[in-house]
């Protein structure tokens, strides 16, 4: 049981992290963007979203395995497939949970508007400095409900795990699908510890993000 | 400032539903207010200057340097402007101090001192707050000051009392002519209120609603000129430019001058021998063709007729000559009283002025 908590948490950590380093600035430049590809793609990242993840699973399997088109670039890392390895669950969870960092942080940088990032321009700033220095912390409300939902919805995430990652334990075997294989095997015990733990988990977490809200909202006001 | 700080600039085009078509040369010194109905493309024309939109073919010159010509454009970052918008656009996640420093952190040179920026704008007591929590008019200051502590050659000001309150805008009038003759940096001030250009304005440009310039020039000859729809508004007014002379105790008086006339203004005007500028009200200025003798009206001037709006509905606007007719007035009479003292242009009149406003009052 433990080796599985351990394995989704350290998902999610990653997971996370390469989704603040990729979907802030995809966020802000599909805000930035105002013709028709803007929508396409925004359309494409919120596709997770609908798409059932066993459809996900399947096309990154494709995707991923020795006969995908990443194949010719895998071998050149000296790998054969990603597939059923920590870094293809990476790949999967950033895929599926994207939409869930995107949203709300390109909602943010959408309420804020041009109006910060034109005066930091007239104020000398490089558009680089004024990313970071008024666009980023303005927008830090929506970074840090798209951190939180990202990191809980990849803690949580069942069906593309176990298409792509398989069921190895203590590589690809996480939470969700212990407390499946519990079930499955009849050890209701152990299930109900994780099924419960998750449950309060996610409360905490939704909880935590709607008083984060209402702080932000106060202090703006 | 010296005249290599002129600024030229020529836009013409459409961007979305806006049309400019503008050419501007402006001396590079005191405040340039910009004045034409909502809509006109003023905002825009702050905009390209700022380098906020390209209009394509444009041209821009601020003293030696090309800032945008051909495929020469110059970035925002990179132009010395400093913009004051209407909405102020604080960052509300720095405190007053942080928002002041911004600009001048990323600025190369240091004309323009923080400490004497705080101190023209008083903005002492608001460094340790944070933007949420100020008033519209400490907001616009802060704003200000922001801008010039961006170290600029051109301050350009969008309507920056629009949206304050008559108090906190009256507040922050005065500081905006203290401001420029202090650091000596060009104005452009976007107004739909003539009347706040009257109180701070030395130039004017005027624009219509298809996005073009009607007239410019300094102000005072704007202003009398009856070709322009200004001269023809209900408040039309002039303004001069006098010293304060003595105050009369007794009374409560202060005699103003220039060498063309003298005025009798109530109340202190700061120490003999300051600049003050007035404000007169066509409506405020009535004619007699004899002196009058017993009158209560203070301010009575010989003058000459110069000019008359071609007669037609029930008044007539009048530009008058005091002296040497270096000091010119504006003057409404019904066009009864026009044709009953039988008056023409080059007519010598007295004109009796009842009442003068403090422009800059504080």
């Amino acid at each position: 049981m433990w080796p599985a908590v351990a394995l989704s948490l350290e998902l999610a950590t990653v997971t996370t992290c390469v989704l603040l380093l990729l979907g802030v600035p995809l966020a802000w430049a599909l805000v930035r963007a105002n013709s028709w590809w803007g929508e396409a793609v925004s359309a494409l990242v919120a596709l997770p979203i609908v798409l059932p993840p066993t459809v996900i699973g399947f096309y990154l399997l494709i995707l991923l395995g020795p006969h995908g088109p990443l194949a010719p670039i895998l071998a050149h890392f000296g790998l054969r497939t990603l597939a059923f390895s920590f870094p293809g669950l990476v790949i999967g969870s950033v895929i599926y949970s994207l939409p869930f960092m995107v949203q709300p942080v390109r909602n943010a940088f959408r309420e804020l508007g041009p109006a910060p990032w034109e005066a930091a321009l007239t104020l000398r700033a490089r558009p680089l400095d004024a990313f970071f220095a008024v666009a980023l912390p303005l927008a830090q409300g929506g970074i840090i409900t798209g951190t939180i939902l990202a990191f809980a919805h990849t803690l949580g995430e069942f069906g593309v795990v176990l298409m792509i990652g398989g069921d190895i334990p203590g590589r690809t075997e996480v939470l969700s699908i212990v407390i499946f294989n519990d079930v499955d095997t009849m050890q209701w015990g152990q299930a109900g510890v994780l099924a419960g733990g998750m449950a309060l988990f996610s409360f905490a977490v939704v909880l935590v993000t709607f008083l984060a809200e209402k702080r932000m909202a106060r202090l703006r006001a | 400032m010296s005249a290599s700080m002129s600024i030229e600039a020529r836009f013409a085009g459409t961007l979305g539903a806006f049309l400019l078509d503008v050419a501007l040369d402006l001396s590079g010194t005191g405040i340039t207010g910009l004045f034409g109905p909502s809509g006109c493309g003023k905002t825009t024309l702050l905009r390209c200057l700022a380098g906020l939109i390209r209009m394509p073919g444009g041209f821009l010159r601020v003293g030696d340097d090309i800032w945008q010509d051909g495929s020469v454009f110059l970035p925002p970052h990179k132009r010395q402007v400093g913009y004051v918008f209407q909405d102020a656009r604080l960052f509300a996640h720095l405190s007053v101090r942080e928002n002041l420093r911004f600009g001048l952190r990323r600025a190369h040179e240091r004309r323009i001192g923080e400490a004497d920026v705080i101190d023209i704008l008083s903005l002492a007591p608001l460094l340790g707050r944070h933007p949420g929590k100020l008033s519209g008019g400490e907001r616009q200051r802060v704003a200000i000051g922001r801008a010039l502590l961006a170290q600029p050659r051109l301050m350009l000001m969008d309507e920056p009392l629009a949206a304050l309150d008559r108090a906190a805008a009256h507040q922050i009038l005065p500081k905006l002519r203290e401001i420029s003759a202090a650091f000596g940096v060009p104005v452009i001030h976007v107004a739909h209120d003539m009347a706040e250009l009257e109180r701070i304005a030395d130039f004017l440009v005027l624009m219509r609603q298809d996005g073009r310039i009607t007239a410019s020039g300094p102000l005072e000859g704007m202003l009398t000129d009856l070709s322009l729809p200004i001269a023809l508004r209900q408040e039309a007014a002039v303004v001069l430019a006098l010293t304060s002379g003595d105050y009369d105790e007794e009374y409560g008086l202060t005699a103003c001058v220039s060498p063309d006339l003298t005025l009798a203004i109530p109340g202190q005007l700061g120490p003999a021998g300051s600049a003050v500028r007035l404000r007169i009200l066509a409506s405020d200025v009535s004619l007699a063709r004899e002196r009058p003798q017993a009158s209560s009206i203070l301010n009575i001037l010989p003058a000459r007729i110069l000019e008359a709006e071609s007669p037609s509905g029930a008044h007539i606007r009048l530009v008058l000559g005091v002296g040497d007719a270096q000091v010119r007035l504006l003057c409404a009479i019904t066009r009864k009283s026009w044709d009953t003292l039988g008056l023409r242009p080059g007519d010598a009149v007295f004109a009796q002025i009842k009442a003068v406003a403090l422009a800059e009052s504080r």
